[in-house]
């Protein structure tokens, strides 16, 4: 077995609630996951589920108020934001939102040589290495010199992905960052992803929404439901033959794009929650 | 498009001083903006040359030539000490604009190194400010100068600083709104965890934001600073030993009987300044939103223009695959509809579709962004935003064409006979009103049913779509109830006046997957229940395969491919839906477990770049 | 409600405490030989200090504080040091005054602006470049010329109103009606130019929100949508401008009153700070603070009522 390149241990992240002597909104209760270099652990929940603030704060931009975040043997959960800014060439991040995630005044060269110019690269050498980095991805070198709202949605997001390559770090965050696409746009992107992993070794931690985007990609899946992970294990095991209810009934919401099998599945739905039903009914009772 | 933003910033690096060059560019074309300008630049000359174009000494009292009219030696004559006025209304100018300039500059300054600090680090800093603000605001700011030069003496530069202590707010407003909008936008996260440091997100991604806002309000308060200098030196509490337009009104207010003409020009100076500034700003910022308003239009344009259009393409039609007796009830026939442009140019969003839907029968259209299939769903309801309008075609509902329809009388049919559930189940309650209000009004309004009844069948509505407490949630607001609860909210609001034809844009895109699935099983059970038809616009295969009758696919303002869902599903004929198709990721092969390739990676990792 | 009424108004008296401190002592450092002002020249040197004395000028200034502070707090502001007229008869007297003129110009800028602005943001076109203008030229051109524009034109030539005076609107309504008519005018163009553009532009974002489009897929009428939905959407915006336009107005009354001679609180002001006059500056500084911190209160009630999201608990 590899040794594990990120270890988190029993996490709580607590955001303080506006008002006088209000109790904390507690995003994370204990939650404890582990990724291996290269791995892609995928991270699916529902809306208020944590899987965004579990991924905020690997990036140290969430309050961590208990637990532990190790990577590669050290602890980074209570960083200052100095020792922080060295880790920048180790994790980094693509968001869900490719119009907010770049500036919209500041050229492609520009926000891709934000973080060469942190660690100190000449600029003939980040000039260069920006046209590698759009290869990388896919798109032109003259894309360079433009700015962001000259391109698409999914052009956006391979210059996010871009932008987290440029100090090639051991860790992406990718929190959502498809579900803002079209559904072709969505699959070419999802394979961008795939290939760089297989050519660089790159590890991901995958948050979505989706369970066949997650299944799409991820080695391992965590399941995320209020702030706790009730399932973790192989992404083609947790993603066609869940364990725990609450994946199963995630699992079964999702409609199937085959009017046949959705009515089926559908019949699987309402079977599933009545017995779902029944088992709690015991429960009360015993 | 692509082309003209390249030719304006041909050097990358110079790509801050572009954006800035790119807007001066533009105010110069902007009529208003140019006029002002050339007025602003005459002013500051004038102020830069009074003492070459009038050798007269301002201050030269001369008691023989007192309210002298016109002449040769005195232009615009003399005032009540025998001053020539041309000389003081020059030389006013330059204090009039030095004062105003040092006040604005003052208040700029705070505000805006206020705005930062607490816009960004928040906390401390943002109690402490924001408290100081309000004490500022809640003074009438005359009082305050009053009182300063109670204390301070009559200066004119010490009045000013003390105004731009009292503007400074205008300027810390701004800047902090700016700051911690921007603050939340991921580009900073983003650079953040690119190890940037605050100092350097300050200014170069905040700072960059902030900019232009600052110079139009700077623009603004030296208006105001204009007229607040002259007029505490026309109620005479300045400093009457420097020649101000102000102390040049008070002068002549208070001869207005005997020689109504002096004050002509120091009014003329004080207006003609300040609505230049004031002109000067509202171009300036007419020009910031009009950029604005580009960009956003480019991002639809974009999004349409990926596949080219075309025109005179036959779509795909499936056979049906029984007999279906069903009446048609809604028939669009080469619908075309566009957005007017301020250019004159008509921008073409949906280019002739064609679409049936039979009585019970629930229709899909599905598409992915920039098809146009929320387009077409707005024009059969006659919304579509401002300057979108229906173009060519009909939309023929139960025997009426709803394109040719006066508003009156679509108003009768919205509701009534066709409705409508919005994508967003958020932004669609209007928050001001209760939820149950907003479902009794077109009840009471369209029906002509009392208010109790209106609330009895509202409650009726709110337990049928599984809402489990309809008293509490009649009475609530719409930030009081849950995405999902407000989505029922809106779906039983569609239902409520039994219309023939439901439209449903989008209507578990904004949900949860298990919030999408009960919402599904809602319309199913409504949909039967009542008879009704629905169009539903939706990007989801699921969506479609798990509610739909029939299906058009939907492709740049065309629809490419119509038929039975079952038909469609089993064999997708046109290449765009085989395409779309290959895309779908469910019931794809899982990726698999890691450990036999960990070792290639690791191989890999030292040749990669 | 009345917690938040409560916690409100004890922020305000804080506000009201530190800005009279302020006030109180920033005046002293610059107060000079009192006594020699108010007895001018032919004061000796013995009657200056005998009146220095009288005034309790001669205590250290934190002592004076607190003894002005006491008689504040037990509602004694003193007596002016120039004409020993109570501070509290001078102010109530002329606040009457005051408060009509800029209460009156409240609602006529406010309902001028709402009708204006509501306009300009249906046409749009060419009834929306118009009020533009309007609004533009309103806010740039400083109110006092507008006054005196005011008078040249209405007074001094088509004789419509005179030029000075006040009237007491218990002496004759009408008569009051026409000496406010032309300060009213005058202080409104202003404050309509500033609410008029916030109007417009919140009607307009209003407008664009999607819960209008889902009303009027209900079939309601334009009508019902923009006067009832729209306008109390709206509203919130368009009252925080009035509540800082009422403030300015207070100090626009300064001038206006100086320009129509009307004996109100901005007359009384300028002669006060001139003189240096302490008692009544500190009575003024207090009457203002006291009016902005109740406006302020009651716009937000008000704002609590039209938007539910702002409401407290």
């Amino acid at each position: 077995m590899t040794e594990s390149l990120l270890v988190i241990d029993n996490l709580e992240v607590e955001y303080p609630v506006k008002g006088f002597r209000r109790k904390p909104f507690r995003a994370l209760k204990g939650v404890s996951l582990d990724i291996k270099p290269g791995e892609c652990v995928g991270l699916v929940g529902e809306s208020g589920s944590g899987k965004t603030t579990l991924g905020r704060a690997v990036l140290g931009l969430a309050p961590v108020t208990g637990g532990s975040i190790t990577f590669k043997g050290a602890e980074i959960g209570h960083l200052k934001r100095r020792a922080r800014r060295a880790l920048s060439e180790e994790i980094q991040v693509v968001f869900q939102d490719p119009y907010s995630s770049l500036n919209p005044s500041l050229t492609i060269e520009q926000s891709l040589t934000e973080p060469l110019r942190v660690t100190k690269v000449s600029s003939p050498d980040a000039s260069r290495r920006v046209r590698m980095l759009l290869d990388q991805v896919g798109l032109p070198s003259n894309a360079a010199d433009r700015l962001p709202r000259e391109f698409s949605g999914g052009q956006r997001q391979r210059i996010a992905i871009a932008r987290a390559l440029a100090l090639s770090p051991q860790l992406i965050v990718c929190d959502e960052p498809v579900s803002a696409l079209d559904l072709s746009t969505q699959a070419r992107v999802l394979d961008l992803f795939k290939d760089i992993q297989e050519a660089t070794g790159v590890a991901y931690l995958f948050v979505s929404h989706d369970l066949a985007v997650v299944r799409h990609l991820s080695h391992r899946v965590a399941v995320m439901y209020h702030g706790e992970i009730v399932e973790y294990g192989e992404g083609d095991k947790v993603t066609s033959d869940p364990e725990h209810p609450y994946t199963q009934r995630l699992l079964l919401a999702a409609p199937v794009p085959d009017p046949i099998r959705q009515e089926q599945r559908r019949a699987d739905r309402s079977r599933l929650i009545e017995a779902q039903k029944e088992i709690d009914l015991q429960a009360s009772v015993h | 498009m692509t082309e003209s933003a390249l030719n304006l910033s041909p050097d990358p690096a110079s790509e801050q001083r572009a954006v800035g060059s790119h807007l001066a560019r533009r105010m110069l074309r902007n009529a208003t903006g140019l006029a002002s300008m050339i007025v602003l630049g005459l002013i500051v000359l004038a102020a830069i040359l009074a003492p070459l174009l009038t050798q007269t000494d301002p201050a030269l009292a001369d008691v023989r030539s007192i309210l002298q009219p016109s002449s040769a030696a005195h232009p615009l004559g003399t005032d009540s000490a025998g001053r020539d006025v041309l000389a003081r209304l020059l030389h006013g100018t330059r204090y009039s604009i030095a004062g105003a300039l040092l006040g604005t500059t003052v208040a700029a300054m705070i505000g805006v190194i206020g705005g930062l600090l607490a816009g960004y680090y928040q906390k401390g800093f943002e109690s402490v400010s924001s408290w100081l603000v309000s004490a500022i605001m809640a003074l009438p700011g005359i009082v305050v100068l009053l009182a300063a030069r109670a204390v301070l003496g009559p200066s004119l530069w010490m009045a000013m600083a003390v105004f731009g202590v009292l503007l400074a707010p205008a300027f810390y407003r701004l800047t902090y709104t700016a700051v911690v909008n921007v603050r939340h936008e991921l580009f900073v996260d983003a650079a953040r965890v690119s190890g940037v440091g605050d100092l350097s997100i300050i200014g170069r991604h905040i700072l960059s934001v902030v900019r232009a806002p600052i110079i139009i309000q700077f623009a603004f308060v030296m208006g105001i600073a204009i007229a607040i200098q002259a007029g505490l030196d026309f109620l005479g509490l300045g400093d009457q030993s420097v020649p101000t337009w102000g102390n040049m009104l008070n002068d002549a207010f208070a001869r207005m009987y005997k020689s109504p003409v002096l004050i002509v020009w120091p009014s003329l100076a004080v207006a003609l300044t300040s609505t230049a500034l004031a002109l000067f700003a509202n171009a300036l910022r007419d020009e910031l939103e009009r950029s604005g308003k580009t960009k956003k239009r480019r991002r639809l344009a974009g999004a349409a223009a990926a596949a080219p259009v075309l025109a005179g393409e036959e779509a795909v039609v499936h056979a049906e695959l029984g007999e279906d007796t069903r009446a048609d009830l809604l028939t669009v026939d080469s619908l075309v509809v566009g957005y007017d442009q301020p250019d004159g140019i008509l921008k073409q969003v949906v280019n002739g579709v064609s679409l049936r839907v039979k009585r019970g029968e629930v229709h899909g259209l599905i598409g992915e962004s920039g098809s146009g299939k929320t387009q077409t769903a707005w024009s059969i309801l006659r919304l579509l935003p401002d300057g979108g309008r229906i173009v060519a075609g009909t939309v023929n509902f139960d025997g009426k064409d709803l394109a040719h329809l006066s508003d009156k009388e679509m108003q009768k049919v919205r509701g009534r006979r066709i409705s409508y559930i919005p994508q967003e189940p958020m932004s669609n309650l209007d928050p001001s009103f209760t939820v149950g209000s907003q479902l009794a009004e077109p009840m009471r309004l369209a029906l002509g049913i009392s208010a109790a009844e209106a609330k009895k069948r509202a409650l009726e509505l709110l337990a049928r779509v599984g809402i489990p407490n309809p008293e509490r949630t009649y009475a609530a607001y719409p930030h009081e109830v849950s995405g999902g609860m407000a989505q029922r909210v809106l779906i039983a609001g569609a239902v409520s006046c039994e219309p023939d034809l439901v439209i449903a844009d989008e209507p578990t895109t904004a949900l949860d997957v298990t919030v999408q699935a009960e919402i599904l099983d809602l319309l199913r059970g409504l949909q039967k229940e009542l008879g009704v038809s629905i169009l539903i616009v939706t990007h989801n295969f699921g969506v479609v395969a798990d509610l739909c009758d029939r299906v058009s696919v939907m492709r740049s303002g065309l629809i490419v491919e119509t038929g039975p869902a079952r038909s469609i599903f089993a064999d997708p004929r046109h290449p765009y839906t085989q395409d779309l198709f290959a895309a779908i990721l469910e019931d794809g092969a899982a990726r698999g477990q890691l450990d036999h390739s960990a070792d290639r990676h690791t191989a890999t990792q030292g040749v990669t770049p | 409600m009345i917690r938040f009424t409560i916690r409100r108004l004890v922020s305000g008296v804080i506000l009201l405490f530190v800005i009279s401190s302020v006030a109180f002592l920033l005046l002293n450092l610059g107060a000079g030989n009192v006594g020699r002002r108010i007895l001018g020249p032919q004061g000796t040197a013995d009657t200056v200090a005998l009146k220095n004395e009288q005034l309790g000028l001669n205590e250290p200034v934190l002592t004076r504080y607190f003894e002005w502070l006491r008689g504040a707090v037990t509602g004694d502001f003193g007596a002016s040091w120039f004409t020993n007229q109570p501070v509290d008869q001078a102010i109530s007297s002329r606040l009457a005054v005051t408060l009509a003129i800029v209460i009156g110009a409240t609602l006529v800028s406010g309902f001028l602006a709402t009708v204006l602005g509501v306009w300009a943001a249906r046409r749009r076109g060419w009834a929306d470049k118009l009020v533009q203008v309007i609004a533009v030229l309103g806010f740039a051109i400083p109110g006092f010329l507008i006054a005196i524009f005011l008078v040249n034109v209405f007074a001094l030539n088509l004789h419509w109103f005179k030029p000075t005076g006040y009237v007491q609107m218990g002496t004759s309504f009408t008569g009051w009606l026409s000496s406010v008519t032309l300060p009213i005018a005058a202080l409104s163009i202003g404050a309509i130019a500033a609410i008029v553009q916030q109007v417009r532009g919140s009607v307009i974002d209003a407008l664009r929100q999607d819960w209008v489009r889902t009303l009027r897929s209900r079939g309601l009428s334009e009508n019902r949508i923009v006067f009832k939905h729209v306008l109390r959407n709206a509203g919130g915006p368009a009252l925080s401008v009035l509540a800082v336009q009422f403030i300015g107005l207070l100090g626009g009354a300064v001038i206006v009153e100086q320009i129509f001679a009307i004996p109100g609180l901005g007359q009384i002001s300028v002669s006060a700070t001139a003189q240096g006059d302490l008692p009544l500056v500190m009575g003024l500084v207090l009457v203002m603070g006291a009016i902005v911190v109740i406006v302020n209160l009651l716009i937000d009630l008000i704002q609590g009522f039209l938007n539910p999201k702002a409401r407290v608990s």
